[in-house]
């Protein structure tokens, strides 16, 4: 009796789990699927700074956060504006404090005054996210957490990413960081729910001076691409092989 | 050759097949290759529609055209032109209906974001029409003295 009721036992078990075994979880990954579309692969996102046409006035700053919904009151943030001053003596003052959010409103760098003779050149540099064609960042992710879209934007997962911060630590831009609300990974995204509805980016909006533009780089007729083909442009770190997608205009070696 | 082959056999496959049916109940239907390759396109696809339906905030200055015509006519043939709206009001939202009003900030430090001289030759800001914030008049606002919508130095 005892043991026709553990053979019943027994068998019911590895009945129900095979049974609520579906198949497809034996299915591998097959590369046929991999084209399966989403986004539009005739856009490849990529945006251009002009590094002399921005005054400092971080409304880019201020657009992000609010848009973005970005703890608007905590040291982070997607994008922010770092100023350099370059004096004589060939030292370079950098600050960006607030990451620029309420614009430079005086001469004085981390309290220091500057005088304006000391000065051989000034100048204010936007940075976000690069969206680079190899991320490092998503190399990185142990569960799959963040990726890069067909039109080269890369994403973080909110569900699924578990706040591990590898990618924080890998990218080599600084341009990660952990969301103090979600608990997740956080980064620039060129406002993916204005870009995939025809809108620009709120930072590229909110500039007053073009100096932030955003264009589609499979485009060729688009003015973005063709400035970022014809002109001389540069991009961060290229040492690194990420391969970054937001080039500069006006870019000095000093800014890293 | 029965058991003891058997026994630790069928706990292997049983592991397994747990392992499987875990994975298939935890892990969300459209996880996969959804990218270009592997390496940079592993995710779940209906994350791109999460971030697809975050909220508009930033709506433009052809919105508020509706209903504040008057200012928006006014700033388009100001020097101020280039500057959107919600840079200084903040993002619309919903508003009129949430927020009703948007924030009138008649701060300094919101003219001398551009305005405050600062002696940086290769950048745009030399050319700004620029004052010394402790000199020009320190203790007003700003649009005391000059429209914020069309901050004409002639018509003042
Ligand atoms: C659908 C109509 C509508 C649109 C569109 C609209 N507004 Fe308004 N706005 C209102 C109303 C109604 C009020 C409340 C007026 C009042 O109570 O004096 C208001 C109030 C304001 C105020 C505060 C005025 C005050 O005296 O305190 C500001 C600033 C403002 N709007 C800016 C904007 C900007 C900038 C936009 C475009 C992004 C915009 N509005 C779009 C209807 C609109
Ligand atoms: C440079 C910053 C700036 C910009 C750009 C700007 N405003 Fe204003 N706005 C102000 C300030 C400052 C006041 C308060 C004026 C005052 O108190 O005299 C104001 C007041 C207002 C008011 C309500 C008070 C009133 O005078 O009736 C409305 C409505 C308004 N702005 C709408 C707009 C709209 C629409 C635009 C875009 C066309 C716009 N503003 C662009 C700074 C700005
Ligand atoms: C985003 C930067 C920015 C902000 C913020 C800003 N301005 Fe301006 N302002 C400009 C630009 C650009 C011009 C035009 C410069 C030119 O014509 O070359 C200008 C011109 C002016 C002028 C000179 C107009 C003339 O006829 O020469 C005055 C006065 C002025 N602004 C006042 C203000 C006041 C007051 C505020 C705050 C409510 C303000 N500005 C905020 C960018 C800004
Ligand atoms: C008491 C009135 C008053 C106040 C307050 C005031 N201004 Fe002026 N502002 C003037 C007058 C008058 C002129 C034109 C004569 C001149 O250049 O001084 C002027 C000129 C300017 C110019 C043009 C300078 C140039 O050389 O082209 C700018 C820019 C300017 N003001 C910005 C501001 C800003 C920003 C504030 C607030 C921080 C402010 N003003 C506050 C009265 C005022």
């Amino acid at each position: 009796m005892s043991s026709s009721r553990r053979k019943f036992l027994k068998t019911a078990i590895t009945g129900g789990i095979a049974a609520s075994l579906p198949l497809s979880a034996f299915k591998l990954l097959s590369p046929a699927e991999v084209q399966a579309s989403i986004g539009d692969d005739k856009v490849r996102w990529a945006f251009l700074i002009d590094i002399q046409k921005c005054v400092g006035c971080g409304f880019c700053v201020k657009a992000c956060k609010l848009e973005n919904e970005v703890p608007y009151d905590l040291p982070v943030s997607r994008t922010w504006v770092e100023r350099y001053v370059v004096t004589k003596d060939g030292k370079s003052h950098i600050d960006s404090p607030e990451a620029g959010r309420d614009g430079y409103t005086s001469a004085k760098v981390r309290g220091d005054d500057i005088p304006p003779e000391e000065i051989t050149k000034a100048f204010f540099v936007p940075k976000l996210c690069n969206q680079c064609e190899k991320p490092a960042c998503v190399q990185v992710c142990p569960v799959g957490a963040t990726y890069q879209t067909l039109d080269g934007v890369v994403l973080v997962d909110r569900k699924w990413c578990i706040g591990c911060g590898y990618c924080i630590m890998a990218c080599p831009y600084g341009v990660r960081f952990f969301h103090p609300v979600y608990k997740t990974a956080e980064k620039c995204t060129f406002c993916y729910h204005r870009i995939t509805k025809g809108l620009k980016s709120a930072c590229v909006q909110a500039c007053p001076f073009g100096a932030r533009q955003l264009g589609n780089l499979k485009d060729h007729d688009d003015p973005v691409t063709h400035t970022i083909m014809t002109q001389r442009v540069g991009v961060l770190k290229a040492e690194y092989g990420t391969k970054p997608q937001a080039y500069y205009i006006g870019l000095d070696e000093r800014v890293r | 050759m029965k058991n003891h082959a058997w026994r630790p056999l069928a706990v292997v496959i049983g592991a397994v097949a747990l392992l499987l049916l875990v994975r298939a109940n935890v892990v969300p239907s459209d996880f996969g290759v959804n990218g270009e390759n592997f390496t940079y396109g592993f995710h779940r696809k209906g994350s791109i529609d999460d971030w697809k339906a975050v909220q508009i905030k930033y709506k433009g200055r052809e919105y508020c055209r509706e209903c504040h015509e008057e200012k928006v006519t006014e700033n388009e043939s100001s020097p101020h032109k280039v500057i959107e709206c919600e840079n200084c009001h903040g993002p619309a939202i919903e508003h009129p209906d949430n927020p009703e009003k948007l924030v009138v900030d008649r701060s300094r430090g919101l003219c001398l974001r551009c305005h405050a001289f600062l002696p940086y030759p290769q950048s745009h800001r030399s050319e700004m029409p620029a004052i010394d914030p402790d000199e020009h008049n320190p203790d007003q606002a700003c649009a005391d003295c000059h429209n914020p919508h069309n901050p004409n130095l002639e018509a003042m």
